[in-house]
């Protein structure tokens, strides 16, 4: 059954790059999109995890409450995160070329993914700060803890399980964003898939590329998962 | 010693303020264990954390050892909360941080040498009998444990006084007197001054020496336990006490609500009653218990014998009260909110003869 519908969608035709040649076709691209969503990842979590703490903590509540100050960050965050991810990435061309001096390539490709990824990356941190229990943070208050020791041991200590899965929510969407920015000639697996696959018709390439972005989704989010475990002792140690 | 010194706070401006605490005034001495008690909405959380310093008082004071801590600028204060240990409800603990890892945040925040506090962690662990659960995860630990655990994170510092909010709420009877009976030893071993915010009565008989009862923000009772216990006007005093449904007495017999009013009511009381009346005396329901070495109690007593005079002449010998009594019961916890309906009891039980 499942066969001939496959065979429907993807049938590998007579021009296709043969299955031989893929590997120099397809391992600089992946290393490619490895490098673009490595660095983007960086510099997500270095930017987000400090907006995302003082987001939450200039909140009502929050350790620096200041509502105005809120209003600002929370408006900003907001902005970059509702623009659709292409449209970004057109809009912005300017501001990259200004940082990167270029409109091509993984530089190019790493502004907009980063402009992308930390508000994203932010909201995901706020969210998990606060769901750490108010007794928590009081008991580290009544302890003599200083702000910052605050933040470190009660908020981020006790979230970093959450903020994990965060993280590798938010690495699989970049994953998605580098195929994006494929399309700009970012390079990368995207770019191969683009250009082979859509533009050329080649579906040897386009069933290779499905094939390895899948099973880097399902290895990051695998990854994810044990680090989750890892990190928090009541599933650690439950076997 | 803890003093609070016109203690009020306010939440909210102008029209939308309102007074959580209303001028409280108390002093709790090195070596003793005072209870607040009060209703929900009372104000004792808002007490808990003015006390700790979690909220600054609007106006008032806290006072520590006759340091006034409540005004201190925001960087003292830091200083100042590692003066008071607090002990939270059970959910406080770091999930993420073992029994010892707890007890050891308040010294790593203060920047302590790891291997003092190797030392000082084992020691606390020693102290609250969790020694063999050092490396144990909260989730891995009781409900008891877990309080055990606060109670040595609170101590991390040696802390003068020790705040408990609702320590013990939530935690089975036995788990409740072991808790309890842990704080009354560090009292005693390290003399200190413990402020015991509960909203149990019975917690309260097994802890504390003294008690105050806060509603609406007012302390508008308090006292030392044994002292509202035989105190038959103190409402509080009633409230202490366990709820008791007397049997039905015999045929033309009355029922007389007997307290304890003095300090050393003899043990054999009923037999002497018995005799001194001439007539058994039937007990149809009491209790009695030793608080801080004075016994104390209430009970229902059936007795035929004629003349009221009489029976309250002889109850009043032994140091005891005898008030006419009804089948409806006595004082006890869920007569906390309008206790005085006691007060006017109505005549005594009598049956057709
Ligand atoms: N931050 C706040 N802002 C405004 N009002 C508050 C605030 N915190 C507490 N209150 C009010 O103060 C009153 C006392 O609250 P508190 O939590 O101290 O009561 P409680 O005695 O601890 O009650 P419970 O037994 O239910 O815990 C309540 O009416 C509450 O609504
Ligand atoms: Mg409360």
């Amino acid at each position: 059954m499942n066969l001939p519908l496959a065979t429907a969608v993807i049938v590998p035709r007579a021009g296709d790059t043969a299955l031989a040649d893929l590997p120099g076709l397809l391992v600089p691209a992946y290393g490619e999109t490895l490098t673009m969503v490595g660095i983007v990842m960086a510099i997500v979590v270095l930017a987000g995890t400090p907006l995302g703490v003082a987001l939450h903590n200039m909140a009502p509540g929050g350790l620096f409450e200041n509502r105005a100050v809120y209003a600002v960050l929370s408006w900003v965050v907001n902005i970059g995160r509702s623009l659709p991810f292409l449209i970004l990435m057109a809009a912005i061309v300017p501001f990259t070329r200004f940082v990167t001096g270029t409109n091509i390539g993984i530089p190019a490709a790493v502004v907009p993914m980063s402009l992308a990824g930390i508000p994203f990356f932010a909201r995901l941190v706020e969210n998990c700060l606060r769901d750490v229990p108010r007794t928590v943070t009081q008991a580290a208050r009544a302890s003599g803890a200083s702000p910052l020791q605050i933040i470190r041991t009660a908020q981020l200590g006790e979230a970093v399980p959450a903020i994990i899965g965060g993280l590798t929510i938010n690495t699989i969407a970049m994953i998605e964003y580098s195929a994006i920015a494929g399309t700009i000639g970012a390079g990368g697996i995207g770019y191969v898939a683009v250009t082979y696959g859509y533009q050329r018709f080649d579906q040897t390439v386009m069933l290779a590329t499905i094939v390895i972005l899948i099973l880097t989704v399902a290895l990051v989010q695998l990854l994810g998962d044990r680090l989750v475990r890892f990190t928090t002792p009541a599933l650690r140690l439950h076997r | 010693m803890i003093r609070l010194d016109q203690l009020t706070k306010v939440y909210g401006h102008g029209a939308n303020a309102v007074t959580v605490l209303d001028k409280l005034d108390f002093a709790v001495d090195s070596g003793e264990i005072f209870a607040v008690v009060g209703p929900s909405g009372a104000g004792k959380s808002t007490l808990a954390q003015c006390i700790n310093l979690l909220e600054r008082p609007t106006s008032g004071s806290v006072v520590v050892n006759g340091e006034d801590l409540s005004s201190l600028p925001e960087k003292r204060l830091r200083e100042a909360r590692r003066r008071i240990g607090t002990v939270f409800q059970s959910a406080s603990l770091f999930s993420r941080r073992t029994a010892a890892g707890n007890i050891a945040m308040p010294l790593e925040y203060l920047g302590v040498e790891p291997r003092e506090i190797k030392a000082r962690v084992g020691e606390l662990l020693e102290r609250v009998g969790l020694a063999h659960r050092a490396n144990h995860y909260p989730f891995q630990l009781s409900g008891g444990q877990r309080q055990r655990v606060g109670i040595a994170r609170a101590l991390a510092l040696r802390p003068s006084v020790l705040l408990s909010d609702e320590a013990t709420s939530g935690l089975d009877p036995d788990t409740t007197r072991s808790v309890v009976s842990l704080l009354r030893e560090l009292r005693d071993d390290l003399d200190l001054a413990v402020v015991f915010i509960t909203h149990e009565m019975d917690t309260v008989l097994q802890v504390a020496d003294s008690v105050a009862r806060l509603e609406h923000g007012r302390i508008i009772e308090s006292g030392r336990v044994v002292d509202l216990l035989t105190d038959h006007d103190s409402a509080l005093g009633r409230a202490l006490q366990p709820h008791l449904t007397p049997a039905v007495p015999e045929e033309g017999a009355r029922l007389w609500e007997v307290t304890y009013d003095s300090h050393d009511v003899p043990h054999d009381w009923l037999q002497r009653i018995s005799q001194e009346l001439g007539e058994p005396a039937s007990l149809l329901a009491a209790t009695i218990q030793t608080i801080n070495g004075v016994g104390t109690g209430r009970a229902t007593v059936g007795l035929r014998s004629g003349s009221p005079a009489l029976v309250q002449d002889a109850f009043a010998r032994l140091g005891l009260r005898a008030e006419p009594g009804t089948l409806a019961g006595t004082g006890g916890h869920d007569t906390v909110r309008n206790d005085t309906a006691r007060e006017d009891a109505p005549a005594p039980l009598e049956h057709a003869q």
